[in-house]
């Protein structure tokens, strides 16, 4: 019966995914192979590593309560990611023109004066037309870049606003990461020089990469896959 | 060698001492100033730490000790270490040099993508959000309060193959980006719990308090097992493996169990970060990428005999470490003729689940060159590939994540050891 139980919370109905950003995938999730895996998988849980816990007069309360309520200051004071639909992304606006100083003071000793690479990871393609990475590619590593491999142009603000500049991460405004943004997707071609990025504007950027993710099926191998 | 390195390995490490090895260990000894000699992963002879050793007796049992202290050290005569990258952005364990399966804290492999931050375990604090009919902030005193549980097991980087020093490779460089611990914290179903996560969350993102604030989206189906840990191997944490807190997901790529733990939000979505984007994926055939691949697929290596250890005619004990995602370790089997046979090896219980396992066998060398392989089996049936297969069904491209190839290790005919070079593009 716990099994049961925990087993109808393992596998996840096809329904989760619909109207997802995962909904184009090809899922192979729910495949037999898949589900008696999950069912060894629980089972081994269970008898090996699940520790169990008693409670006085077996009666554990639904909740312990320790930790507090979240205020909602602090969450929106982390709470920075960016989903593919947009959502998160905060009030503010850039364009190219705005970032490419912005770039050339903060970012190019890293990445190259026009995003060529340097200590760091190339930005920019080679041209338009360099395409997705081929696994028969032995150089496939080399190509991968905002241009060619990044699949959603919402992850470019995320990252930039998190993580960069390395040496001081959480410094720009948020104008200056849309203006970075817009100045990047630029560089590879995506967007016109005078587009704008804002939150409305940014999801719409459809990326060359966009559908060139599938969803990991090696669990329906035995063999390497 | 024109492998492709992962981020961590843009460039070759600086060519050092990679420690005192388990056979070589000390080769000899100059005075009671304590000037001791160690032999290096290369074969030569250094000077190591002469002025930090104590003054030697002749005769240990003729006088009397150090006094008890309030926080042990190893001995000055091991010198263990990690091997760090050229940007000191990871480092790797001294797999070859280890014994059992859990690997020391001190000796645990480091990946970071913006340094190790220096956090008050008072002042931390993770938030729970989102899809939640709680959202809670918790101290890590609160978390302590709750509920534990404690579990054994590795913690591998997906960019766990490098090899870039030829025959002189040592296990530590190819496979040394797993280690293994004791991990004792909270499982995250209690903390799902005590927050009332909703039913339809189907993903999670656990973000760092590191200057990267990592994020990586974890799907539903790993929730059973996960866990938000504040101790390794009995104390707490260390700095570089998440201190105060981490996200652990057995079995799963290390860069998802996210450190320095500081906030999980529930949604119904993945949230395309940087690294689960343009990163931790693998081109595959058919013009696209493999996302989400998490699982860390059966490896094993032998760790005895390897580079740089040297052999003698006669009984050998192979042995080495063998490990899977998926699961148990079902069987590890050695060939010691170069693949064209194997036995099956003895295993050293207890075998735990997603846990490194140590493997044994007895090996009578005739003292002619040859290569000793291993390779490890789980209980899905999965079968570790050679490098061959692997080429073959992902492509040279695919690289640099979740290569986990047989490897093996060339006896000369004298007893050198050496690693057995494979071409990887």
């Amino acid at each position: 019966m716990l099994l049961v139980a925990i087993l109808s919370e393992t596998i996840p109905s096809p329904a989760l995914f619909e109207g997802s950003a995962m909904q184009g995938y090809r899922f192979r999730l729910f495949s037999p192979c898949t589900a008696l895996f999950a069912v060894f998988a629980t089972s081994i849980l269970l008898l090996t590593s699940a520790p169990g816990h008693t409670a006085d007069g077996d009666n554990a309360p639904p909740v312990y309560g320790f930790g507090r309520p979240a205020t909602e200051a602090e969450v929106a004071a982390w709470d920075i990611d960016i989903r593919p639909d947009g959502s998160g992304l905060p009030p503010g606006s850039g364009s190219a023109a705005e970032g490419a100083p912005v770039y050339a003071m903060k970012c190019a000793a890293c990445h190259g004066a026009n995003g060529e690479g340097g200590l760091n990871d190339r930005l920019v393609v080679h041209s338009a037309d360099e395409g997705f990475p081929d696994a028969e590619d032995p150089d496939s590593r080399e190509h991968r870049t905002i241009g060619n491999y990044w699949p959603y142009a919402t992850t470019l603000f995320d990252y930039i606003r998190r993580s960069m500049p390395m040496t001081l991460p959480g410094s720009l405004t948020d104008d200056e990461v849309y203006a970075l943004t817009a100045h990047l997707l630029h560089l590879n071609h995506i967007i016109p020089a005078d587009a704008m990025m804002d939150a409305s504007s940014l999801p719409q950027v459809v990326m060359p990469a966009k559908d060139k993710f599938v969803v990991d099926d090696r669990q329906d191998f035995k063999e390497v896959h | 060698m024109s492998d492709k390195t992962p981020d961590e390995h843009e460039q070759k490490p600086a060519e050092k001492a990679v420690g005192v090895t388990r056979r070589a260990a000390l080769v000899g000894m100059a005075g009671a100033a304590g000037t001791v000699l160690a032999r290096t992963a290369k074969g030569q002879d250094v000077q190591v730490s002469g002025a930090s050793l104590p003054d030697l007796p002749e005769d240990s049992s003729r006088v009397v000790g150090k006094l008890a202290s309030e926080f042990g050290e190893r001995s000055p005569f091991e010198k263990l270490e990690r091997v760090t990258s050229f940007a000191r952005s990871s480092s790797e364990t001294p797999l070859q040099s280890l014994h059992g399966t859990i690997t020391p804290a001190a000796l645990h492999f480091e990946r970071h993508h913006a340094g190790v931050p220096m956090i008050d375990p008072d002042k931390h604090k993770l938030i729970i959000h989102g899809m939640v009919s709680r959202p809670t902030t918790f101290t890590v005193a609160d978390l302590k309060r709750l509920p534990a549980a404690s579990r054994i097991c590795f913690i591998e980087c997906s960019g766990n193959l490098y090899h870039d020093a030829g025959e002189q490779t040592t296990a530590q460089l190819i496979a040394g980006m797993t280690s293994q611990s004791e991990w004792t914290g909270v499982m995250l179903s209690t903390l799902m719990n005590e927050v009332g996560a909703k039913p339809d969350a189907s993903w999670l993102l656990a973000e760092g308090a590191d200057a990267a604030k990592l994020t990586r989206s974890v799907p539903k189906q790993f929730w059973d097992e996960a866990m938000v840990v504040y101790a390794q191997n009995g104390e707490a944490v260390r700095p570089e493996n998440g201190y105060p807190i981490r996200l652990l997901n057995p079995g799963c790529e290390g860069n998802s169990s996210v450190k320095w733990l500081r906030r999980i939000e529930f949604g119904d979505q993945p949230y395309m970060t940087r690294e689960e984007t343009s990163k931790y994926t693998e081109p595959v055939k058919g013009g696209v990428s493999r996302q989400f691949s998490l699982i860390m697929e059966a490896r094993s290596i032998i760790t005895y005999p390897s580079y740089p250890d040297t052999v003698e005619k006669g009984w050998i004990e192979v042995q080495g470490i063998a490990w899977s995602g998926r699961g148990s370790i079902a069987s590890a089997e050695v060939s010691t003729d170069n693949g064209r046979s194997w036995q099956t090896a003895a295993l050293q219980g207890p075998v735990l689940p997603k846990a490194h396992v140590r493997f044994r066998h007895m090996f009578n060398w005739n003292g002619k060159e040859t290569v000793i392989l291993s390779r490890a089996i789980d209980e899905s049936g999965y079968v570790q590939p050679t490098r061959e297969a692997w080429l073959a069904a992902r492509g040279p491209g695919s690289g640099p994540y979740h290569r986990n190839p047989i490897t093996g290790w060339r006896l000369r005919a004298g007893g050198d050891v050496v690693y057995r070079v494979e071409e990887w593009a």
